[in-house]
């Protein structure tokens, strides 16, 4: 069970979060202008690092507040993200 | 002197005593018992071999418990134990009247492990000031050092252990946990131990330490030589253990084979008990060796052969040397390396918080364990922020120096009795097989022989060693897998069975709909009724009659559960424009509408009316299984991507109570009970007072019917349910609602959708908005496979015979199938089919059956909407020629008709009196009033999170949300309040940590949990998960 550093609330267990996967992908600008590829890319594709991933979780039986973290998919190893 | 009592118990029927202290192994050897068992495959006789948790041999049923090594069994008073063949077999009638249960707890240090290195690092950790949790696994602290004759300072090393227990006791952030094995070490130093303080209760603990010192000490490993399985050869390190610390003496005649100095020393203990020593063959002093074993007719050891010399023995103590235990510290991701010198695995690289200390990391002797121990405990003190620990004197041992162990794993020339692992009666000539079959590594070997995967996972396997002679390389770790011991089932559910085992939320009206007999379905973790059968009515005639109702007179369904989410703010229209895929900020103050909205891939998520109730004011109702993961929706995409909007979220879904009144005679129950909302038109709503209290009415239908949806705050639900009875409504359930908007071509979503289907699919092209530039899950509709025309629609169905939900149609013929059946009721039939035009036909395929369908509209009742006004007022009162329908009562004068309110855990009132005592007291703090605000602090109230209020008691604050009806209060106290709240709730409740208040989960529910006075908390509960929580601390109340 992984203690993530809630912002908020200080380190909680894991299972009060939900994950939201990769961080920094942004909802485009005018998804009207992307072409077919560039949707798709923002809709289905993301990284699936071995090593340090940038990423989201919701303390969504907490403070209900989003916020990113740095994490080894490896070990674990959770830095709070800048 | 007093003779000792004695405890009578039984083993495989046959009586004998023991004394108290023994393990139930200890109390066999002490009675003469040699054979406890047989092997699992080739069912050769088996005798105890260790004295602890890594026994592979006597393995017994207790009770319940299919499975448990007799060397960790502690004897008491009729104990039944049952020897096994190798392996257990779970026995579902078995009683089991164990109490389980869980606990959470936090510290700086934990320190597993009672044995010299870890009391010397709980006493420095503890008395430099940290809290810390001291386990082990024994009822008595000490580990080693209790079957030891090593005089520690010229005493007994019992002596010394018994001082630094005495010490620890005194420390109060000190916590002692005996009886209680760590069984998995997990991330970010989360450790679960299990407790058995007695027979009849178990406790998962749930631990989080900043620092954790492994103290687990080593085991004995044996050598693989012809016959090292026979009762009668045993860890040296045990026999010194039933000879010093029980008093029993393993055998007569006994043969020492020390491959390691720990022979020498079990040779000296036994000969102190009265053992004859026949002799000690020690490698390396003359490199003879033990080569085999003979046996009498039982199977047992009665002689020892080395090379050609048979000795007559009765026990054979093996010292092959240490095993440090490195189990959890392998769990916690940390690499080991092959130490040359002591031949075997030791910690190599941490992967956390942890550090070994003492023989678990090749530490071994008494007094370098207790410095090693002291060091740890220093420095994990000093990491978590404490000064110097209180000096301890590392005590001076009459223990010698330690020499290498022989490198020795097997020997001897008949590997086909030579045991690797003697649980899995896996041999040296099974190893050789998988190496001549080309395998190499250990991982495949295991996997290849079953080694190292019984119940005792391999604790005194000697795999990895042997491995490594046979292939000349130096062995090679296998991955250690949690638990460490076996945990039962019982263990992991604890409290969470039964009633209990998931959190059943009800409504207000739960007890009416209980009292009138309904049947329930669970829709998420909702009961709601499914139909209310009259007597001897069977579920088709109630749902015909519930049908009849509302499309005759009028029905009433309880739609409490549906999510709801008050939504302020300047830019509340805007945000849900980019939500809906159809338009809100247009719609005008007082009116409804109707809403889909997609996910970004454009599929359809959820759906539901959303009411505009002021310029910058809306009340979105969700389905009833998505309400939550669509509050997570809205503000995901608030928090993520539009924080420059203003919108606020408040969850309002158990604050309201909701009737739905349904059927063309509705607005005469209306008029009874809101007569300001009788004339509204479709789609729009009223603030207005129902029967006396502050409500809302909404003129919206699911059915087709003239049909309202009347709300009141949670404490009148019940009595409002009951209102609308008596004014002739009648009860409906979910089957009935499926039916009624199945009628008409309604999808719902979970039904109709699973993630792939746009709103187009469904037919609804008409709320897929033009006009704006974009909403979630426009531009996907573009996307060529989501616009193309061959994609599965929403059809409806004719069906010769009943189909069921989830049939394959395909084309006449043996075409592959082209859509399922979504829906199926014997009045409508739902399908998504590809490329099907009205009246075609197709086949519905039920495993063998094959039912002819025609493909139709999906709208089979009232297509032009002509049923949406009701009958025209005045109508007759009572129908006549139309029994089954509803008979209409007078209307109640609303003047003296005020509904009555009732609290969420009102029933429980008496249990809790009768539950309560002096250590802990649990009551319901009623009807307080409550709002939430989110935005600007309003200077009071429990800050829930960023910019986000609970506001209790006291006026309106500016902005606020009522919510009084969303929770209600119950209130835990007293000296034991916190020690009940610990089996449930995950947070530090350290009285030093939890000062003020959190949200947190208690059981399975979420709280709002404030400390209020230092020994009373107040629990802010949901309502619907209210009657949940109390049985939940019933239940715990039960426990303390």
């Amino acid at each position: 069970m992984m203690l993530l550093p809630c912002p908020h609330c200080g380190p909680r267990d894991e299972n009060e979060f939900r994950y939201g996967g990769q961080a920094g992908i942004a909802y485009p600008e005018r998804p009207g202008d992307l072409d077919d590829a560039a949707w798709a890319e923002y809709v289905f594709l993301r990284d699936n690092p071995k090593g340090w991933f940038h990423e989201r979780w919701f303390h969504s039986g907490g403070c209900r507040t989003w916020f990113t973290v740095r994490r080894h998919t490896v070990t674990h190893e959770i830095r709070t993200a800048p | 002197m007093t003779t000792p009592p004695t405890l009578a118990f039984r083993f495989d029927g046959v009586p004998y005593s023991g004394l108290p202290g023994d393990t139930l192994a200890a109390a066999l050897l002490r009675n003469g018992v040699r054979v406890v068992g047989h092997s699992v495959d080739l069912g050769r006789p088996r005798g105890v071999y260790t004295a602890g948790p890594e026994e592979p041999n006597a393995l017994v049923r207790v009770g319940a418990d299919p499975m448990l090594p007799a060397t960790t069994i502690e004897l008491r008073e009729g104990l039944e134990a049952w020897s096994l063949r190798g392996k257990g077999r779970i026995d579902p009638s078995a009683p089991d009247s164990r109490r389980c249960d869980k606990a959470y707890l936090h510290c700086d240090v934990l320190v597993i492990g009672g044995g010299p290195a870890g009391l010397a690092a709980a006493l420095a950790a503890g008395s430099a000031g940290a809290r810390v949790v001291l386990l082990d696994e024994g009822p008595r602290l000490g580990g080693d050092l209790l079957s030891s004759r090593v005089l520690l300072d010229g005493a007994p090393a019992a002596r010394w252990a018994g001082n630094a227990e005495a010490r620890l006791r005194e420390l109060p952030e000190v916590r002692i946990l005996t009886r209680t094995t760590a069984t998995g070490y997990y991330d970010h130093n989360y450790v679960l131990a299990v407790s058995r303080p007695t027979p009849e209760a178990e406790r998962l603990w749930h631990l989080r330490a900043r620092r954790v010192v492994l103290a687990t000490g080593a085991h004995e490993r044996p050598i693989a030589f012809p016959g090292n399985d026979r009762p009668g050869v045993m860890l040296a390190s045990a026999a010194r253990t039933y000879a010093n610390r029980y008093g029993v003496a393993p055998g007569r005649r006994a043969l020492v084979f020390a491959c390691a100095d720990s022979g020498h020393e079990a040779a000296r203990d036994l000969a102190a008990a009265g053992v004859e020593i026949v002799a000690v063959v020690d490698p390396r002093a003359d490199g003879q060796l033990v080569t085999g074993t003979t046996a009498d007719a039982a199977g047992v050891l009665d002689g020892v052969l080395i090379g050609d010399r048979h000795v007559e023995a009765d026990l054979l103590a093996v010292a092959g040397g240490w095993n440090p235990v490195v189990h959890l510290f392998s769990q916690s991701q940390g690499r080991l390396r092959f130490d040359d010198e002591l031949q075997t695995f030791v910690p190599h690289l941490s992967a956390q918080a942890e550090r070994s200390a003492g023989a678990c990391r090749g530490v071994y002797g008494s007094a370098e364990a207790i410095a090693d121990g002291l060091a740890a405990g220093a420095e994990a003190a000093a990491l978590t922020g404490y000064g110097a620990p209180v000096a301890v004197r590392v005590p001076d041992s009459d223990q010698g120096a330690l020499r290498p162990p022989a490198r020795l794993w097997t020997c001897g020339d008949d590997p086909a009795t030579a045991f690797a692992d003697l649980h899995r009666d896996v041999t040296v000539a099974d190893l050789a097989r998988a190496v001549g079959a080309g395998l190499r590594s250990p991982e495949h070997v295991k996997r290849f022989t079953t080694a190292g995967t019984g119940a005792d996972q391999g604790k005194t396997s000697i795999v990895a060693g042997v491995l490594g002679a046979l292939l000349g390389v130096t062995p090679a770790a296998t991955t250690f897998r949690p638990p460490y011991t076996p945990v039962s089932f019982a263990t992991l559910a604890g409290r969470d069975r039964g009633l209990l085992s998931d959190p059943v939320r009800v409504t207000a009206m739960h007890g009416e709909h209980v009292a009138r007999g309904a049947v329930f379905e669970d829709v998420g973790q909702w009961k709601r009724p499914w139909y209310f059968p009259r007597p001897g009515e069977s579920m088709a005639e109630a749902v015909a009659r519930e049908r009849l109702a509302a499309r005759t007179a009028v029905a009433a369904m309880d739609a409490s559960t549906l999510g709801k989410i008050d939504i302020r703010g300047r830019d509340a229209g805007e945000f849900l424009d980019r939500i809906y895929t159809n338009l809100y900020s247009t719609l005008p103050v007082g009116s409804c509408r109707y809403g889909v909205m997609c996910g970004a891939d454009g599929m359809v998520f959820d759906d539901g009316v959303t009411t505009r109730l002021g310029a910058e004011h809306y009340l979105m109702t969700t389905t009833t299984g998505n309400a939550a993961a669509v509050l997570d929706w809205l503000e995901e995409w608030h928090q993520t991507e539009w924080p420059q909007l203003d919108v606020r979220f408040v969850s309002v879904t158990d604050h309201w109570a909701t009737v739905a009144v349904a059927g063309p005679r509705a607005r005469r129950v209306i008029r009874a009970l809101a007569p300001e909302a009788a004339e509204l038109a479709f789609m729009t709503y009223a603030e207005t007072a129902v029967l006396g209290v502050p409500g809302r009415v909404f003129r919206i239908s699911f059915s087709g019917e003239l049909a309202f949806e009347v709300n009141v705050h949670w404490q009148y639900g019940g009595a409002l349910w009951r209102r609308v009875l008596e004014l002739g409504a009648v009860p409906y359930g979910t089957e009935t609602m499926h039916v009624l908007r199945a009628e008409k071509g309604f999808a719902i979503v979970g039904q109709e959708t699973d993630g792939t289907v746009t709103p187009q699919d469904l037919g609804m092209g008409w709320i897929v908005s033009r006009r704006k530039p974009d909403f979630v899950g426009r531009r996907s509709h573009l996307r060529p496979d989501t616009a193309r025309e061959s994609r599965k629609r929403l059809v409806g169905l004719v069906a010769e015979e009943p189909v069921p939900e989830g049939a394959q149609l395909t084309r006449e013929g043996a075409a592959p199938a082209i859509g399922y059946v979504t829906s199926s009721y014997p009045v409508a039939v739902l399908a998504l089919v590809r490329e099907a035009a009205e009246g075609e036909r197709l086949v519905a395929v039920d495993g063998a059956r094959r039912v002819p369908v025609t493909v139709v509209s999906p709208v089979f009742y009232d297509p032009d909407n002509l049923r949406r006004d009701g009958d025209p007022e005045p109508d007759d009162l009572h129908r006549d020629g139309d029994p089954e329908a509803g008979e209409l009562a007078d209307p109640v004068d609303p003047e003296s008709g005020v509904l009555e309110a009732v609290s969420p855990a009102a029933g429980f009132a008496g249990r809790f009196a009768a539950a309560s005592g002096a250590r802990v007291r649990v009551r319901e703090v009623p009807f307080v009033p409550m709002w939430e605000v989110r935005g600007e602090d309003p200077g009071r109230g429990l800050r829930l999170g960023p910019a986000w209020w609970l506001v209790v008691g006291g006026e309106a604050p500016a902005g606020g949300v009522e919510v009084s009806g969303q929770r209600t209060v119950l209130e835990l106290s007293g000296p034991a309040a916190r020690e009940v709240l610990m089996t449930g709730c995950p947070l530090d409740l350290h009285p030093r940590v939890f000062t003020g208040h959190a949200q947190t989960t208690v059981g399975k529910a979420g709280v709002v949990l404030e400390r209020t006075e230092p020994d009373t908390y107040r629990l802010y509960v949901r309502s619907s998960f209210a009657a949940y929580l109390a049985e939940w601390l019933l239940d715990a109340l039960d426990g303390i």
